[in-house]
C-alpha cells in the first residue's frame, strides 16, 4: 500500500503541496474547461478580447491624452502608453473577478468531491491569462499600425507576466474564500476593480505622481506590474528596478500571496459545509 | 485479505445551526451589523438563537480489504455525512480515520459534467475530478464508452443527451475507476432496470477483485445482494456493525417503532397534495397480528377544480421495498378528501411492511409521489406457517388446495 491518508480535525496535512502535485491533471483539465466553455458559448467569444481593449484604449486615449493632455513621456504615442498600462490592469481585473467568484460557481464540485481546492481559482486565473495573450497581441498589431518598435526589454515580458499572475492570484483567492463565507462580498468586487482603475497608472504615467507620495502610490501591487510593463514596452519609460518603489509593489504582492494561502487553507476544509 | 483498509476512530461532526435566518452562509452586512450591536451594548449577548447539532457522534469502526459493506440508516441519520467526512470532503469535528489507499467518492452521478462539453470531453473532465490520470483514462476510453453505449454520440454535446444517456456515461466513467477503495452514494437509484443490473455487476466485480466498497443505499434488495456486511446508523451513531442479514433485520425494527403516520408538514400551497396518511392496528401500535385487516386512511387537500382523472394509487411495500402490489382509486370529487384502504386479513405473514403512495393522472403525469412511509409489522401467532417461526417461508399465505 502506498498511500495512506489520516484524517484528524484541524490536521494541518503534511503532504498538501504533494498533494496539489497530485492533482495537478485536475488543474490542466479545469483550466483547459474554463477556457473551452469560455470561447464556446459566446459567439464572439474571442472578439470579445479583442473589443474590450480596444475600445477603452481609445477612450483612455481620448480623454487622457486629448482632453486633460496628460503628458506620455517620450515619444511614444499616447494609445500605446496607454495600451501598455491597460494590458496588465485588464488581466488583473479579469483574474480577480473570474477567480473570486470560481469557489461559488463549482459548487458541485466541492461538495462532492475531494482534491486541492487552491485548483480552482488558480484555474480561472488562467482563462484570463489567455485573454490576455490575445490582448498581447493585439498590443503588437497596434505597435505596427503606429509603426512603433518596442525596447529590446520585450523579451524580458515573461518575467513581469509572472508578477502580473502573482499580482493578481493572490488577492483573488483571498477573496473567494471571504466570498463563500460571505456572500455579499461579491458586491465590493467590482467597487475595488472600478476603484483600483483611477488609483493605477493605467491612463497615464506614474512619473505624474509626486516624489514623496510614490511610496504610498506603489503599495498598490498594480502599479509596479504596470511600471514594469511599460519598461518592457516603450523605449522611453524608465527602469522599474531601479526605483525603490517598484520593490515595495513586489513585496505588496509576496506578501498577499503569503496571507490568501495561508488564509484560503485555513478555510478551505469548510468550504464543503459553508457554500 | 483481512487487513484492515479503513480504521475510523470516535468521528464525530458538528453543525452549528443558527436559527436567526435562513441561509447558511452569513452575509458581512449582517456579521458588522451584530458585532456593532454588540460592541455599543458592551456586554456579552448570549447567542440563545445557536444551536449545535451533532450530525455523527463517536463512530467507530474497521473495514477490511476487499469487504462490500453497506450503510443503511433513516433519512437524516447521518449515512451521507460519513461518506463526506471519509472521502475528504469535509472535515471531521474530532476522531480520526486511517485510510491505507487511494479513496475514490462517487456521491453523485456525472460531477462536474459541462452540459457545453461533447461526450468525449466530458470523459476526460470527470475522470481527472474523480481522479484518473489522462493516461489512466485514454487506457479505459474504449471500455468506457462500450459500457455507456453512446458511441455515436461522443461529440455531442451532453446538454443534447437524454437524460438516460447522460447517467449511463457518466456511470460508465466512474465505473472504471480504479482504487483501492470505491465510495458510493446512491447513485444506482437513476436510469433503467437493465443498466441499474448492469451497475450492480460492475460494483460485484470491484468488491471481488479486492477491493473495497463502502456503499449507502435506501434500496434494500441491492444492498443484500450486493454486500457482506453492513453498518446501521441511527441518529448519528452506529448501532450495529455486522453481517447484512442481521443489520437489516434490526434496521426493520428501527423503522416499526417509529410512529405509522406520514404527515405532510411544509406548508405547501400546492392545492393538490397528500396531508397524512396513517395506519393503526387494534392495539394502537404498527403491530398487527396475522388475523388482523390493515386499514390505511389517506387524508388529501383537493381544493383544485381541476381533479379530473387523477387516481390515488398505494403499494405496499416488502421489507426489501419491493412492490408486493399496488392499488388505486379514482378520486371522485373535491368534497371529499379522506380515503379508507383495507387490506384482507389473513394474507401477509410475519415480516415488516410499509407503504408507497402517490397521487397521479395514468400514464399523464405523477403529482406527488411518496416512498417507504407508514412502515408496519405483522406478527403471525397463528396461520399454518406460523410455527416455522424463523424460516423464510415467503410473504403471503395463500389458500391452496391439496389432493
Amino acid at each position: 500500500m502506498t498511500f495512506k491518508t489520516i484524517i484528524e480535525p484541524g490536521r494541518s496535512e503534511k503532504n498538501y503541496w504533494k498533494d496539489l502535485w497530485r492533482y495537478r491533471e485536475l488543474f490542466y483539465i479545469l483550466s483547459w474547461r474554463d477556457i473551452k466553455v469560455r470561447y464556446k458559448q459566446t459567439t464572439i467569444g474571442v472578439m470579445w478580447a479583442i473589443i474590450r481593449p480596444l475600445l477603452t484604449m481609445i477612450v483612455f486615449t481620448f480623454v487622457f491624452g486629448r482632453l486633460a493632455k496628460m503628458p506620455a513621456g517620450g515619444n511614444a504615442p499616447y494609445a500605446i502608453l496607454v495600451f501598455a498600462g491597460l494590458l496588465p490592469w485588464q488581466f488583473f481585473s479579469n483574474a480577480l473577478t473570474e477567480s473570486s467568484n470560481s469557489l461559488i460557481g463549482n459548487e458541485k464540485l466541492i461538495t462532492k468531491v475531494y482534491f486541492p481546492r487552491l485548483i480552482i481559482p488558480a484555474s480561472s486565473v488562467i482563462t484570463s491569462f489567455i485573454d490576455f495573450l490575445i490582448s498581447f497581441a493585439l498590443f503588437l498589431v497596434v505597435c505596427i499600425f503606429y509603426q512603433y518598435t518596442p525596447p529590446v526589454q520585450i523579451f524580458l515580458m515573461p518575467l513581469f507576466w509572472i508578477m502580473a499572475f502573482a499580482a493578481s492570484f493572490g488577492p483573488g483567492l483571498y477573496l473567494t474564500a471571504l466570498n463563500v463565507k460571505y456572500r455579499d462580498f461579491r458586491y465590493i468586487i467590482p467597487f475595488i476593480v472600478q476603484f483600483g482603475l483611477f488609483i493605477s497608472p493605467v491612463g497615464f504615467s506614474s512619473s505624474i505622481v509626486p516624489e514623496k507620495w510614490q511610496w504610498l502610490y506603489a503599495l498598490n501591487p498594480v502599479a509596479g506590474v504596470i511600471d514594469g510593463f511599460r519598461w518592457c514596452l516603450i523605449r522611453e519609460a524608465p527602469n522599474p528596478l531601479f526605483h525603490y518603489p517598484f520593490y515595495i509593489s513586489l513585496t505588496v504582492i509576496v506578501f498577499f500571496i503569503w496571507l490568501s494561502i495561508y488564509q484560503f487553507r485555513k478555510m478551505e476544509k469548510n468550504f464543503a459545509d459553508l457554500i | 485479505m483481512s487487513e484492515t483498509i479503513i480504521k475510523v476512530e470516535g468521528i464525530g461532526k458538528k453543525y452549528i445551526i443558527s436559527h436567526q435566518g435562513p441561509e447558511k452562509y452569513s452575509a458581512l452586512r449582517d456579521v458588522i451589523a451584530r458585532k456593532t450591536k454588540k460592541w455599543i451594548k458592551r456586554k456579552e449577548e448570549k447567542f440563545s438563537a445557536k444551536e449545535e447539532f451533532w450530525a455523527l457522534k463517536d463512530i467507530s469502526f474497521e473495514i477490511n480489504q476487499g469487504e462490500a459493506v453497506g450503510i443503511i440508516g433513516r433519512n437524516g441519520a447521518g449515512k451521507s455525512t460519513l461518506l463526506k467526512v471519509l472521502s475528504r470532503i469535509t472535515e471531521p469535528s474530532n476522531g480520526r480515520i486511517e485510510i491505507n489507499g487511494r479513496v475514490a467518492s462517487l456521491l453523485e452521478v456525472g460531477t462536474g459534467f459541462h452540459p457545453e462539453l461533447t461526450g468525449r470531453e466530458n470523459i476526460f473532465l470527470n475522470g481527472a475530478i474523480l481522479g484518473m490520470s489522462r493516461v489512466e483514462i485514454k487506457n479505459k476510453f474504449d471500455e468506457i464508452i462500450n459500457f455507456a453505449g453512446v458511441e455515436k454520440f461522443l461529440d455531442t454535446p451532453v446538454k443534447r443527451y437524454s437524460s438516460g444517456m447522460y447517467v449511463r456515461l457518466a456511470f460508465a466513467v466512474a465505473a472504471h475507476l480504479e482504487p483501492e477503495i470505491l465510495v458510493v452514494d446512491e447513485v444506482l437509484a437513476v436510469g433503467d432496470a437493465e443498466f441499474q443490473k448492469k451497475c450492480i455487476g460492475k460494483m460485484d466485480e470491484v468488491s471481488k477483485s479486492g477491493r473495497t466498497v463502502l456503499f449507502v443505499s435506501h434500496n434494500m434488495g441491492v444492498i443484500a445482494e450486493l454486500c457482506q456486511k453492513c453498518i446501521l446508523l441511527d441518529k448519528g451513531e452506529v448501532k450495529l456493525h455486522d453481517k447484512t442479514n442481521k443489520v437489516l433485520d434490526q434496521y426493520n425494527v428501527l423503522l416499526s417503532n417509529s410512529f405509522s403516520v406520514y404527515e405532510n408538514k411544509s406548508q405547501l400551497n400546492n392545492s393538490l397534495h397528500i396531508k397524512s396518511i396513517s395506519i393503526q392496528s387494534r392495539s394502537g401500535n404498527n403491530i398487527f397480528s396475522f388475523n388482523e385487516k390493515i386499514i390505511l386512511k389517506a387524508e388529501l387537500n383537493i381544493t383544485s377544480e381541476y381533479f379530473e382523472g387523477i387516481h390515488l394509487g398505494i403499494a405496499l411495500l416488502d421489507k426489501w421495498k419491493r412492490k408486493i402490489f399496488t392499488t388505486h382509486k379514482l378520486l371522485e370529487g373535491s368534497e371529499k378528501g379522506t380515503y379508507f384502504l383495507s387490506i384482507p386479513e389473513q394474507l401477509f405473514l410475519n415480516g415488516y411492511y410499509s407503504f408507497d403512495a402517490a397521487l397521479f393522472v395514468p400514464n399523464s403525469s405523477v403529482f406527488e409521489y411518496l416512498k417507504d412511509i407508514c412502515p408496519f409489522e405483522i406478527l403471525d401467532f397463528s396461520s399454518e406457517m406460523a410455527q416455522y417461526a424463523s424460516a423464510d417461508t415467503g410473504i403471503i399465505q395463500v389458500k391452496c388446495e391439496w389432493n
